[in-house]
């Protein structure tokens, strides 16, 4: 294991950012930690690179402890979500920056940052400031920079967060393409679940300060532990006394299956290749169900009809036994 | 926005215009005559007294080391206020802007009360050990430090909050000690508030009076600045060369100024 | 302040996350050692001196110092003047703001630039330089010296820069979107100007006559050529302190220094809470 955090307590005054986090991270991996903002998880990141200090517990890297080590001894490397790019440096200095404090021969450092410009593909753009490059730009730059000094970990801080919807979409990709190329042990903060499944190989999901669950994009989709993490990481919605996701919901015209529950469509929206429609049931509740073009066509739906609802076969439910508000604002 | 009409626009124009000029442009404009009055002879007559071109000197030499300690001061003090937590923090930062208001006589009269040779706290046992602080340079540094004391600290503080230390903590993630983080990434950050404190400074520092005219003891030739110098020629009736010093002196801060007006469009560019 | 900032703050606010502030080092504990001790050196222990020799003999010192009527009549003319010249900056301070920041002509950099003379000249130079003009020599036949208008106007030559500067910026940064559309509500100018320019700019003015008082209060330099310092007439605290440090009288200067320093703080806190209410309110 690369990074063992142990019984990890942080508070800030009052507020208790982390509470008991026992977690380890597997080498080479792309991990992420997916939670909502002001759940810790910025924190424990901060942790892992000796930004900040934990209250108790240990962090140790690579089979070393680090919980007493400062920053700069710890190699690391740190990006940041509003990129903390040097300002008054070209993007080759930035670049540069950790080698140059690491006093290596110029001709190796001008080598290594072509190499990294070149891995970004900033290689145009050494010689210009950063006040010169669009956001998405200065995020790669970052990364190089944070990449140059070979850090035995990468930890990157809501890496996309201030990035707009389709750059963001186009880095996670890039992100996944260079972690393969570059298989260094990587951490990312998010608390976009989307691109925590699309990216990672392993997600913790941190919430108010508590480890919630880890596992495989696929296992945390499939067998969530509990109500908040299910409701993290997609829609749900009740059907009787289970909660389950919208599309395990199978809809038929008439009551053969056995469990069905009957219920009316109250409304019905399509939006691309799926239609989502709200359908009434008869203890006075709202279920959401989402299915395909093709098989609301077949079955006639339409506002007003009686459908008979049922869990489709394998699907993940959680029992409603807990309230539902926590979990639905947080999906 | 509001645009006033255009009777209204002109009469406040003319306004603050007429103000300005009467208080500060025409003034200015007149000294410059009474300087010039005789071409420059006011001038050769002035620097061919050794005792003005000593003034002058220590003038010099004294802002000079003000300057440089309250600089130092300055950047480390701005540093700790904004970047560390500690007890006592917002005392130490409201104290700080304390020289602001208090007149350069009292100030003169705070040094003589701790650093007199004659009555002082401090000053005696000092003396005795040969160190002497009043109607000496140590105290005219000090004296001058204290009046200019918050200028750097107030220039360097609202850059430092607004850059934040992103930068900073991103140097250190990769690698840099605090030695090297401030003078790669903190000093560069702040260089052009750092230079606006500094012209601000000197321009302070050259001129200062009051307190200087306290703890200096206004000796001639010893440690008279230019300013006192400007006070004994005018009130010796040598007013042409009181002009022709003044004249000097405000050449020297209309500089320091023009120099920050210059420096400033830089800065926000950057 | 960091339980402030990092309490339940960061929940609301999440992703924008506030800096988070260092403990102290070992290399910064030493600097702050080092400059607590020159500012101690400098500043603390010097004004602990005054208020020590001051009280030195009970509240006799500070009772002497105001029931002796040349000092009383020093303490009245001071804060009178220096009321009235923060008066007269707040009108002509806050109109040349405006006119720098909303006003277009040739020549606007040049007065911008002289704004800021006063702040720079010695003060010694700043009384000569209005002699010049106001004295006995006036090329307009106005002579003022030794007189309280000489007062007046060396306090509002070295004050002038200070409301002009706080209020300028503010100014500046006002949101154009806020006046067009209390316009496009049907608000006049003038009601405008009262209802919403004025508001946004009152904290920054308030903050610039404090400065502006403070300064005057303790204003010497400027005075010494032009105001004679006749006692009772035109003689300010700053003076007659001087004259009780020349004249011996080390307890008197200090009781009359204490004061000044109390009247200052007084209306710095005061304007400051001024401040900090319209902002609350705004």
């Amino acid at each position: 294991m690369s990074i063992e955090i142990s019984d990890v307590n942080k508070r800030f005054g009052d507020f208790v950012a982390l509470e008991d986090v026992n977690v380890s991270l597997p080498t080479g991996q792309l991990t992420a930690l997916l939670g909502p903002s002001g759940g810790g998880k910025s924190t424990l990141l901060r942790i892992i690179a000796g930004l900040e200090k934990a209250d108790t517990g240990t962090v140790s890297i690579e089979g070393v402890d680090a919980t007493r080590m400062s920053p700069q001894k710890r190699n690391v490397g740190f990006v940041f979500q509003h990129y903390a790019v040097f300002k008054h440096m070209s993007v080759a200095k930035n670049v540069a920056f950790g080698l140059e404090i690491r006093k290596r021969p110029k001709d190796e450092v001008r080598a290594r940052v072509d190499e990294l410009l070149r891995l970004v593909h900033l290689s145009q753009f050494a010689d210009r400031l950063p006040s010169q490059l669009s956001g998405g730009q200065r995020q790669r730059m970052a990364l190089a920079r944070a990449l140059a000094v070979q850090p035995k970990v990468l930890l990157l801080d809501e890496p996309f967060g201030a990035l707009d919807a389709k750059v963001r979409k186009e880095l996670r990709e890039w992100l996944r393409r260079l972690h393969d190329e570059v298989p260094v042990t990587t951490v990312f903060v998010t608390h976009d679940q989307e691109e925590a499944m699309e990216v990672a190989d392993e997600i913790v999901v941190i919430n108010d300060g508590r480890i919630e669950q880890v596992g495989t994009p696929d296992s945390l989709y499939d067998r969530p532990a509990n109500d908040f993490v299910m409701g993290f990481l997609g829609e749900v919605t009740r059907l009787g006394d289970v909660r389950l996701r919208p599309h395990d919901i199978e809809i038929s015209r008439s009551p053969d299956l056995a469990g069905s529950s009957p219920a009316d469509v109250l409304r019905l929206t399509r939006v691309g290749f799926e239609v989502r429609l709200v359908a009434g049931t008869e203890d006075g509740r709202e279920v959401s169900v989402v299915t395909t073009r093709a098989h609301a066509r077949s079955l006639g739906l339409a506002e007003g009809e009686r459908v008979w609802l049922t869990p489709s076969s394998g699907a993940a439910t959680v029992p409603a036994m807990t309230p539902l508000v926590r979990a639905e604002l947080a999906g | 926005m509001v645009e006033l009409p255009l009777p209204a626009r002109w009469a406040v124009r003319l306004i603050a215009l007429a103000y300005v000029f009467f208080l500060v442009g025409w003034p200015v404009i007149t000294l410059a005559q009474r300087a010039f009055a005789d071409g420059w002879s006011n001038f050769s007559q002035a620097f061919a007294d050794p005792d003005v071109t000593h003034a002058l000197l220590v003038t010099l030499e004294i802002s000079v080391w003000a300057v440089v300690i309250n600089t130092v001061f300055g950047v480390g003090m701005a540093l700790l206020l904004v970047r560390y937590e500690f007890p006592g923090k917002r005392v130490l930062s409201a104290f700080i802007d304390v020289p602001m208001s208090m007149s350069p006589v009292v100030i003169g009269l705070a040094l003589m009360l701790v650093y007199s040779g004659r009555y002082g706290w401090f000053g005696p046992t000092l003396e005795a050990h040969g160190f002497v602080v009043i109607f000496n340079s140590p105290g005219m540094v000090m004296a001058t430090c204290f009046v200019a004391l918050p200028l750097v600290v107030r220039e360097v503080v609202p850059v430092l909050e607004e850059i934040g230390d992103d930068q900073e903590q991103a140097a250190r993630s990769l690698g840099a000690n605090a030695v090297q983080v401030f003078r790669r990434i903190t000093l560069p950050a702040v260089k052009w508030a750092v230079v606006y404190g500094v012209v601000l400074s000197l321009a302070r520092c050259l001129g200062e009076f009051g307190a200087l005219k306290i703890v200096s003891g206004n000796l001639t030739g010893q440690t008279q600045t230019a300013p006192l110098v400007v006070e004994q020629k005018y009130n010796n009736f040598a007013q042409g060369e009181a002009y022709a010093v003044s004249f000097l002196l405000v050449l020297i801060s209309v500089l320091c100024l023009l120099v920050v007006s210059l420096l400033r469009p830089q800065e926000s560019s950057s | 302040m960091t339980a402030a900032v990092l309490g339940q703050d960061t929940r609301a606010v999440g992703r924008g996350r506030p800096g988070v502030r260092w403990t102290l080092t070992a290399g910064s504990s030493l600097g702050l050692g080092i400059g607590m001790v020159w500012f101690s050196l400098l500043v603390l222990i010097p004004l602990a001196a005054i208020v020590a020799t001051a009280g030195g003999e009970g509240w006799h010192g500070y009772l002497d110092a105001l029931t002796n009527p040349q000092s009383w009549a020093a303490i009245k003319l001071t804060v009178g003047q220096s009321l009235l010249v923060t008066g007269i900056n707040v009108v002509m301070g806050t109109t040349i703001a405006w006119v720098l920041v909303r006003d277009r002509f040739a020549g606007k950099r040049l007065l911008d630039l002289v704004i800021d003379i006063p702040f720079a000249m010695p003060t010694i130079v700043a009384g000569l330089v209005l002699l010049g003009l106001y004295g006995p020599q006036s090329p307009l036949g106005i002579n003022v010296s030794n007189t309280r208008t000489s007062v007046t106007l060396a306090l509002a030559f070295v004050t002038l820069p200070f409301i002009v500067r706080t209020v300028q910026p503010v100014l500046a940064e006002l949101d154009a979107d806020v006046e067009e559309a209390a316009a496009s509500l049907g608000a006049r100018r003038l009601t405008v100007l009262r209802r919403i320019v004025l508001p946004a700019i009152v904290p920054a003015i308030a903050a610039g006559a404090a400065l502006s008082f403070a300064r005057a209060i303790s204003e010497y330099g400027s005075l010494v050529l032009i105001s004679g310092s006749l006692p009772y007439h035109t003689e300010v605290v700053s003076v007659r302190v001087l004259g009780f440090i020349e004249g011996g009288d080390r307890t008197s200067a200090a009781a009359l220094a204490t004061i000044m320093l109390a009247v200052a703080l007084t209306v710095i806190v005061a304007l400051d809470v001024l401040q900090r209410r319209v902002a609350r309110r705004g």
